[in-house]
């Protein structure tokens, strides 16, 4: 039987519990590409994720007393780097995305080939990408956790400090979006559509 | 119908019957529900690649963290000497106390005998 991530990490986890400071350091050896990554999807550009990321290990430096070990580190992890990414972003305040999002309708609209054409697997992650980026911070956060890291509605709102309600209103929108901005109504569908 | 089908594309929701009736006849939806699907395995293929930091994050971070650990061994070692002068003061006061009733009572015994 193959051992999880988790089941790797769990030794590491009960020394660092226990004070081992050079225990804390190998786990953050072993998952800060993934907590990188994640933090990169969240916030978009390797500046605000880097700093993301170091603010995310300090805190679980500091709280990994009060982490239950029945719960799985990467979870935990994904967590505190959600809620660092979303205190991040909130400083910033400006959406300077939200502007990019009318091009990049324009663009698809104006590729020869059809949208269905283009959507092989690699093309379609490379396009999903893109679209990430472009959503607000406050929808990308909410549906990169919900669907690519497979949170429940209730750790969402939990770490943006918002609704279930709100989380899943969140997530609505931002699928919508990025269907929208994958699949964009073409000129003769709207024309046969009116 | 049209604001369920992404749940329904994930696979974390089934339409009633007339839900489904209107789906069954309606391209427009069926394609929502097929893009969705492809949506959704894309989004579920990323959680499998990982994005390579530059060189220098793990070092910031383990910086970062024992600079951390610094402050906390520091904060420990002066809570310690804090708890062990307040620890000093109780015991003090204690045996302070101790001699006062002690002289007391001897007074209290030395003026009974007399």
């Amino acid at each position: 039987m193959t051992e999880s991530v988790d089941d790797v990490l769990a030794p590491l986890v009960a020394a660092a519990r226990e004070g081992d400071d050079a225990a804390f350091d190998d786990l953050v050896r072993a998952t800060y590409a993934e907590t990188y990554t994640l933090a990169y999807r969240l916030t978009g550009n390797d500046d605000d994720a880097r700093d993301v990321v170091q603010e995310a290990y300090l805190r679980a430096y500091r709280g990994l007393r009060r982490f239950r070990g029945d719960a799985r580190f990467t979870t935990w992890m994904y967590r505190i780097t959600a809620n660092c990414a979303t205190t991040h972003l909130g400083r910033r305040r400006k959406h300077r995305h939200d502007e990019l999002t009318e091009d990049l309708a324009v663009l698809d609209e104006h590729v020869g080939r059809s949208p269905e054409a283009r959507l092989d697997a690699a093309d379609l992650r490379h396009r999903l990408q893109e679209a990430l980026a472009t959503l607000p911070p406050k929808l990308r956060t909410v549906v990169v956790l919900r669907d690519v890291y497979d949170l429940p509605h209730e750790a969402i709102a939990a770490e943006l400090g918002i609704s279930e309600t709100a989380a899943k209103v969140r997530l609505h929108r931002a699928r919508k979006r990025l269907r929208a901005d994958l699949y964009p109504v073409t000129s003769e569908e709207r024309a046969r559509a009116v | 119908v049209s604001d369920r089908l992404a749940d329904v594309a994930a696979g974390r929701l089934l339409l009633d019957d007339e839900g489904r009736r209107h789906v069954e006849q309606c391209l427009r939806c069926q394609a929502e529900v097929v893009q969705y699907r492809k949506l959704f395995r894309a989004m579920r293929s990323l959680r499998t690649e990982v994005i390579d930091p530059a060189p220098g994050l793990v070092a910031d971070v383990l910086a970062a963290i024992e600079e951390a650990g610094e402050r906390r061994a520091l904060h420990d070692l002066l809570a310690g000497r804090r708890v062990a002068y307040l620890g000093g003061i109780a015991a003090a006061t204690a045996a302070a106390g101790g001699a006062i009733a002690l002289a007391a009572r001897s007074r209290r015994r030395f003026h009974l005998a007399g």
